[in-house]
C-alpha cells in the first residue's frame, strides 16, 4: 500500500508544485490539480499498474485524494 | 501484412473516392453510396473491436487508413475519424448495453455519429460548455446550442457534451429527438465536404441510460479518448494530403517545361521537392512513433500525438502551398485538386484542437516532465 501511495504521490508531484499534500486531501477541491489531469491520472493508473480503468470506476470519488486512487488500485488488482 | 492491408486502403480509395473528391467538395456532401461502400469494407468500425463487428484495426493500421483516404478526400477521412471517434468513446467508457446497442450498427455504418463539443461561445475553452442537461428523474433535458458539427446534416446521433449543475458530462441523442433542431453550415474555406451543421437543444428530452459513464469527473477522459483518436487520425491525414501534393508536383514538374526544360530540372524547383519531401518524412515518422506508443498503452502516447497533430498540420500547410506555387496558375484551378488540398489543410490547424492548444498542452507536459 505504502508503495502505491508513493508512487502516486511522485506522479503527482509533477503537477502540484509544492509537495505538503496529505494523502486523504480532496485534490480537486482543494484546486491542486485541475479537472484537466483526469485524463492523466487515468493514463498514469493504468500503464503504472497494469490495471484497466472501467466505465464503473469513472468516478470522482476514485481519484479525489492518494487514499482513493490507492484504494482503486489496491481493489482493481486483487479482482 | 502491413504493406498488404495498406494496398487494399489504396486500391479502394483510387477507385471508389478519389473519382469523388472534387464533386464533395463542389457540392459540399458525401456522395451516399460511398458511405454505403466505406461501410462493406468496414471502414467506419475501423477501430471498433471485433466481437462488436469492427475491424479491430491496431493503431498503425488505422493511421495507414487515415493516410490513404486523405491522400484523395479530407471529407471522406473526417467521417471516418468522427465515427471512429465515437464508436472508441463507446466501446472504451459506455456500459454493456450501450456497447450491445450501439457498436454493431456504428461498426456497419448503419448508423452515422456526430461529436458534439464546440458551441458557439466556447471552443478551444471546451470546460467551459454551457448546454445544460437539466434532471427530471428519468430523463434528462438538454437545452443548448453545439455548433461546427462535422456530418451534423447526416448523422443519425450524436455524442453530446454538456453540464448537469457544473458536473459535466455526455449523451448519446438520437436525430429524431423532439426539441432537436439541425441546421446546415456551408461555404466555410475547407473540408467543405464534411455537411457540418449546428444543433439546438430545446428541452431536448433524453433517457438518462444514454449518459456515458458519470458526470463530473468522466468527461475529460471520455473527451480525450475521442479527441486523441481524432488528432491522430487528423495528423495520419495531413501526411496522406500533403504526400499527394508532392506526387501530383513531381509528375507535374517532370512535365511542365519552361525556359527550355522541364521544371525539376531547375535546381530551385528541386528545393521546393527536397522541403516537401524532408517534411512529410519527419511527420509521417511522428505518426508512426505516436501509433506505437498507442498500441501499447505507453504513458506518453498522448503527448506524442499531440505533437504528431501539431507538426503534421504545420507541415501540410508548408508543402500544399508549395504544391500551389510548383503549379504555377494550374494550381489554383480545381482540376489538379491542389487548391483543394491548400484549403482544407488549413481548416487542419483549428479543428481537435488549434495550434495554439497543440502548444500549450505540449509545453505544459514539457515542463511537468522535464
Ligand atoms: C471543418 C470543421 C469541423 C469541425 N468539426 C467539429 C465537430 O465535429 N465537433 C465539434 O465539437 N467541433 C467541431 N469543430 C469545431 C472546432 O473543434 C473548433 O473550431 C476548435 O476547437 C477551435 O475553437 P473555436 O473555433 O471556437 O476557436 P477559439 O477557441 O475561439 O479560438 C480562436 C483563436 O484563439 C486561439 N486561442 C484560444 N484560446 C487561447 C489561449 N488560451 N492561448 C492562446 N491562443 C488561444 C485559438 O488557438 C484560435 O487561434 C469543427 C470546426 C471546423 C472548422
Amino acid at each position: 500500500m505504502s508503495d502505491v501511495k508513493s508512487k502516486i504521490r511522485q506522479f503527482l508531484t509533477k503537477y502540484i508544485e509544492h509537495n505538503n499534500f496529505n494523502d486523504d486531501d480532496h485534490l480537486f477541491e482543494k484546486g491542486y490539480v485541475s479537472s484537466l489531469l483526469a485524463m492523466e491520472m487515468v493514463v498514469f493508473v493504468e500503464a503504472e499498474f497494469s490495471i484497466q480503468v472501467g466505465n464503473e470506476d469513472l468516478n470522482l470519488d476514485n481519484f479525489k485524494s492518494v487514499d482513493a486512487i490507492a484504494g482503486l488500485i489496491i481493489k482493481k488488482t486483487d479482482n | 501484412m502491413t504493406d498488404s492491408i495498406q494496398a487494399r486502403f489504396q486500391s479502394f480509395t483510387q477507385t471508389h473516392v478519389a473519382p469523388l473528391a472534387s464533386r464533395h467538395d463542389r457540392l459540399q456532401c458525401i456522395d451516399p453510396e460511398l458511405v454505403g461502400q466505406l461501410a462493406a469494407q468496414g471502414y467506419l468500425g475501423a477501430i471498433i473491436s471485433e466481437p462488436y463487428k469492427g475491424l479491430g484495426l491496431d493503431m498503425p493500421t488505422f493511421g495507414l487508413l487515415n493516410y490513404e483516404l486523405n491522400k484523395s478526400c479530407t471529407a471522406v477521412r473526417s467521417l471516418v475519424t468522427v465515427q471512429n471517434m465515437v464508436g472508441r468513446i463507446i466501446e472504451r467508457w459506455g456500459n454493456a448495453e450501450q456497447k450491445d446497442q450501439w457498436l454493431p450498427v456504428l461498426a456497419a455504418g448503419e448508423k452515422i455519429a456526430g461529436f458534439a463539443l464546440t458551441e458557439p461561445e466556447y471552443g478551444s475553452d471546451a470546460a467551459g460548455i454551457r448546454t445544460c442537461f437539466t434532471d427530471h428523474g428519468d430523463t434528462f433535458a438538454i437545452t443548448g446550442t453545439k455548433k461546427w458539427i462535422s456530418f451534423g446534416q447526416m448523422a443519425d446521433l450524436f455524442l453530446v457534451f454538456g453540464q448537469a449543475e457544473e458536473r459535466l458530462g455526455c449523451l448519446i441523442v438520437e436525430k429524431d429527438t423532439p426539441g432537436l433542431s439541425i441546421t446546415p453550415i456551408s461555404d466555410i474555406l475547407g473540408a467543405r465536404g464534411t455537411m457540418l451543421a449546428q444543433l439546438e437543444f430545446d428541452a431536448c428530452s433524453v433517457p438518462k441510460e444514454n449518459l456515458v459513464t458519470n458526470l463530473g469527473f468522466g468527461l475529460h477522459p471520455v473527451a480525450f479518448t475521442g479527441l486523441d483518436l481524432g488528432r491522430y487520425s487528423i495528423a495520419w491525414g495531413c501526411v496522406g494530403m500533403a504526400a499527394a501534393c508532392l506526387e501530383a508536383s513531381v509528375t507535374y514538374a517532370s512535365e511542365r517545361r519552361q525556359f527550355g526544360s522541364c521544371l525539376k530540372d531547375h535546381q530551385l524547383i528541386q528545393a521546393l521537392i527536397s522541403d516537401m519531401t524532408v517534411d512529410i518524412k519527419a511527420a509521417k515518422l511522428l505518426c508512426e512513433h505516436a501509433g506505437r506508443l498507442a498500441e501499447t498503452n505507453d504513458r506518453n502516447a498522448m503527448q506524442e500525438m499531440l505533437c504528431a497533430k501539431y507538426f503534421a498540420a504545420g507541415m501540410v500547410n508548408r508543402v500544399t502551398a508549395k504544391a500551389l506555387e510548383l503549379h504555377g496558375a494550374n494550381g489554383y484551378a480545381p482540376e489538379q485538386g491542389i487548391e483543394r488540398f491548400f484549403r482544407d489543410a488549413k481548416i487542419m490547424e483549428t479543428i481537435e484542437g488549434s495550434n495554439q492548444m497543440m502548444q500549450i498542452m505540449i509545453a505544459k507536459y514539457g515542463i511537468q516532465h522535464g
